[in-house]
């Protein structure tokens, strides 16, 4: 049972982290990588509590109530930052 | 999980065990929404499900395995601070979106925020129109001995 809990969630969580990175990497625009990215953070989370739950310890529920307090300060910070470059000349 | 559970720890278990699959289930189906939603907003639509319900599900597994009861407060605290959190940076992320015109305006059923911000629009124009016009008035304010108000006459931005 607990294996194959775990052999289950491992095999999901790994397609959708998957596919958010690949979503970080091509995102046509800066914001949908921000979004991925708080994807990645939800997976990650939910990765951490279901280890926890899984093997019945408490180790990493610090660090998930962390996450959870301060995981948007990043997109609120690219997000406030971001500006149309479009129709402008590219001087990067 | 028990090894070999009976009774009652075999049920809590097996509710586990759905819980936890289910919750990885919504992070698939996020990442699922990223890859096919055409725009930003559809794709946030998606984004949600694993930050809200996702983590909802899987800490009530973590709370049923735990059998301590002190666990709970601190699980519903994380799950209450996502949920403050969450729309935050979702608000930042959606207005910072619109503004740089990351969406098909086709897709969307209603814009409400269009008229808002052609108004805006508007009312900058108006008073970039009066700041040019009152650099001559007041030249001609200061002929005229400053009887009259120049500003008076186009009445400015109400509100």
């Amino acid at each position: 049972m607990k294996d194959i809990v775990l052999i289950v969630t491992a095999v999901i969580l790994s397609l959708a982290a998957a596919g958010a990175i690949y979503r970080i990497a091509v995102g046509p625009s800066l914001l949908d990588r921000v979004l991925a990215s708080d994807v990645l953070l939800a997976i990650l989370g939910a990765a951490l509590a279901i280890d926890m739950a899984v093997n019945r310890h408490l180790n990493n529920l610090v660090l998930l109530v962390a996450l959870t307090l301060i995981g948007f300060i990043g997109s609120v910070t690219v997000a406030r930052f971001v500006a149309d470059r479009r129709g402008q000349v590219n001087d990067s | 999980m028990t090894p070999n559970a009976t009774g009652a720890d075999a049920v809590i278990d097996a509710v586990t065990a759905v819980l936890l699959i289910v919750g990885a289930l919504m992070s698939l189906g996020a990442a699922i929404g990223l890859l096919r939603f055409p725009d930003l907003m559809s794709r946030m639509h998606a984004a949600t499900k694993p930050q809200v319900l996702g983590l909802f599900l899987v800490l009530a597994a973590m709370g049923l395995q735990m059998r301590e009861w002190w666990v709970w407060p601190v699980l519903a605290v994380a799950w209450i601070f996502q949920l403050l959190t969450v729309p935050v940076s979702a608000h930042m992320v959606g207005r910072a979106g619109y503004r740089t015109k990351h969406l098909h305006p086709e897709l969307l059923s209603t814009d409400e925020l269009e008229a808002v911000v052609l108004r805006a629009a508007g009312q900058r124009a108006a008073e970039k129109a009066q700041e040019a016009g009152s650099a001559m008035p007041h030249a001609g304010n200061a002929r005229n001995g400053g009887s009259e108000d120049p500003n008076g006459v186009n009445g400015g931005p109400s509100a």
